[in-house]
């Protein structure tokens, strides 16, 4: 559970979306209204969040707030 | 036939207040917006004064998420535009879009971001730095985000000209128009430097007032005991118009701009020469731009930044250019009141210059208690004054030896 809230707080902070829309299906471009370099620093916020490191390869895979949350629940 | 320019929009964001009503009100009352530097900590600075905008709501403006992506001198400018178009009640529309320009300068760009992420990368690594970094700090990011706000799609420029850019972008908007490239065109200056790299560099030039302990004092252009300037941010920005596009949409008209001319000192990085030519030629060219007389001219929003060189060098180009009418001008430095908003300092006095004709009223210049010896004109010396105002300048010089000076006149529509 705690990966979940922190993830949700890390997304609402940087994308400065309501904390309800970040539900688990959504997408981060579709959904949440996030351009390219949005992504890149969200995934950099998640990085820093975590103290992870999400190389490229691995960053193109993760498109919404589940795939996030995976990606970190895998590493921990 | 000659095409017209006139001033049909203006938008603000001063030390003196955000929105033009505000800054103008206490710009006519003698408000001194200078005070103690709250922006970071100056326990090691020699100079520890500036004039801040204190009243801005980034959330009045913007989206969280835009407002974070913005350094503050896009934020300022961007604001101020967004005034100055609702000012104008301009549409811009898919018809009149290509026909739309964005001019406008500033002096460094995002330089507090630049001191952030430098930081950054040294504390946490490169890999930290955010993409938006370089979008933020580049010094073309008004014209660029003002372009996209009002969705305009012809010329779109940013002019670095240190503390002449916001007269060199009014001067060039004003060319744009006139020469028929465009119909409307935003321009204006910003500027937000007041952080740690800013205000150490300005004070490594010995170009800064020390008068910490009476920081409303310390900016007083033409006076004997002047010791520098002040530095100050916010933006000013404009909408001009082709004259009969105006007139046939029945847009208020601030002020008909007439004349522009530029120059360069060829002679030091920072200090103008002895005799103030350089700005002298500038004035005449504007002049001449302009079809007027020396007699014509009522009003001179003067460069007059507090420097013990620049006031005594501008003093002397204006009785090179005006010979015995340069006693019959009102000469006023806005800058006693909001300090030296550099790259901004240009737009935010063509606003003021335009509000003096609009308004026939002469703006102070305070804290001018002993006039220097050299500084022997009539400053309007800490009263505003109404007067009868038929043409004015607004001087701008700026380090590089470069010189900017727009000319308006009273449109009466």
């Amino acid at each position: 559970m705690a990966i979940e809230q922190k993830m949700i707080d890390i997304i609402v902070e940087q994308l400065s979306v309501e904390k309800e829309k970040v539900v688990a299906n959504a997408s981060f471009v579709d959904d949440l209204g996030a351009d390219s370099l949005d992504l890149v620093e969200l995934i950099m916020a998640m990085e820093e969040g975590f103290d992870i490191e999400i190389p490229d390869e691995d960053a193109e895979g993760i498109t919404t707030v589940q795939d996030a949350i995976d990606y970190v629940k895998k590493l921990k | 036939m000659k095409r017209r320019v006139v001033i049909t929009g203006v938008g603000l964001v001063t030390p003196l207040g955000t929105g033009v009503e505000k800054s103008w009100r206490n710009i006519c009352s003698g408000v001194s917006g200078i005070d103690l530097i709250t922006r970071f900590d100056t326990s090691d600075y020699a100079v520890k004064i500036a004039a801040q905008v204190k009243d801005f709501q980034p959330d009045d403006f913007f989206e969280k998420k835009e407002a974070k992506h913005l350094d503050l001198f896009v934020q300022y400018g961007l604001a101020a535009a967004r005034m100055a178009v609702e000012d104008s009640g301009f549409q811009v529309t898919e018809q009149n879009c290509g026909r739309v320009g964005v001019i406008t300068g500033c002096g460094m760009g995002g330089l507090p971001t630049i001191e952030k992420y430098h930081s950054v990368s040294l504390e946490k690594g490169a890999k930290r730095i955010t993409p938006f970094f370089i979008p933020m700090v580049i010094p073309n990011m008004p014209s660029g985000h003002i372009s996209m706000a009002i969705k305009s799609k012809g010329p779109n420029l940013t002019l670095t000209t240190a503390c002449a850019a916001g007269t060199h972008s009014v001067g060039e908007a004003y060319r744009h128009i006139k020469y028929g490239l465009c119909d409307m065109v935003v321009s204006g200056g910003t500027e937000a430097v007041i952080c740690g790299l800013g205000v150490a560099g300005f004070s490594a030039m010995k170009a800064l007032s020390g008068r910490n302990d009476d920081p409303a004092k310390a900016s007083r252009p033409f006076d004997r005991d002047r010791d520098g300037f002040v530095m100050s941010e916010g933006a000013g920005m404009l909408v001009l118009e082709e004259y009969a596009h105006a007139v046939a949409r029945g847009a208020k008209i601030y002020a008909e701009v007439s004349g522009y001319g530029l120059s360069s000192d060829a002679y030091h990085i920072a200090a103008p020469p002895e005799d103030g030519e350089g700005g002298a030629r500038a004035m005449k060219m504007a002049l001449a731009d302009a079809l007027l007389a020396p007699e014509d001219v009522d009003y001179i929003n003067a460069h007059g930044t507090s420097t013990p060189l620049n006031d005594k060098c501008e003093t002397h180009a204006i009785k090179t250019v005006f010979e015995g009418h340069a006693r019959k001008l009102a000469i006023s430095s806005t800058k006693s009141m909001t300090g030296h908003m550099l790259g901004a300092a240009g737009g935010i006095e063509a606003v003021f210059t335009a509000l003096s004709l609009y308004n026939q009223i002469a703006p102070p210049t305070i804290n001018l208690e002993n006039p220097s010896p050299e500084c022997d004109l009539d400053y309007v010396p800490n009263v505003a004054r109404k007067m009868n105002i038929r043409a004015a300048l607004s001087n701008s010089f700026g380090f590089g030896g470069t010189n900017a000076v727009v000319v308006m006149k009273r449109c009466d529509a």
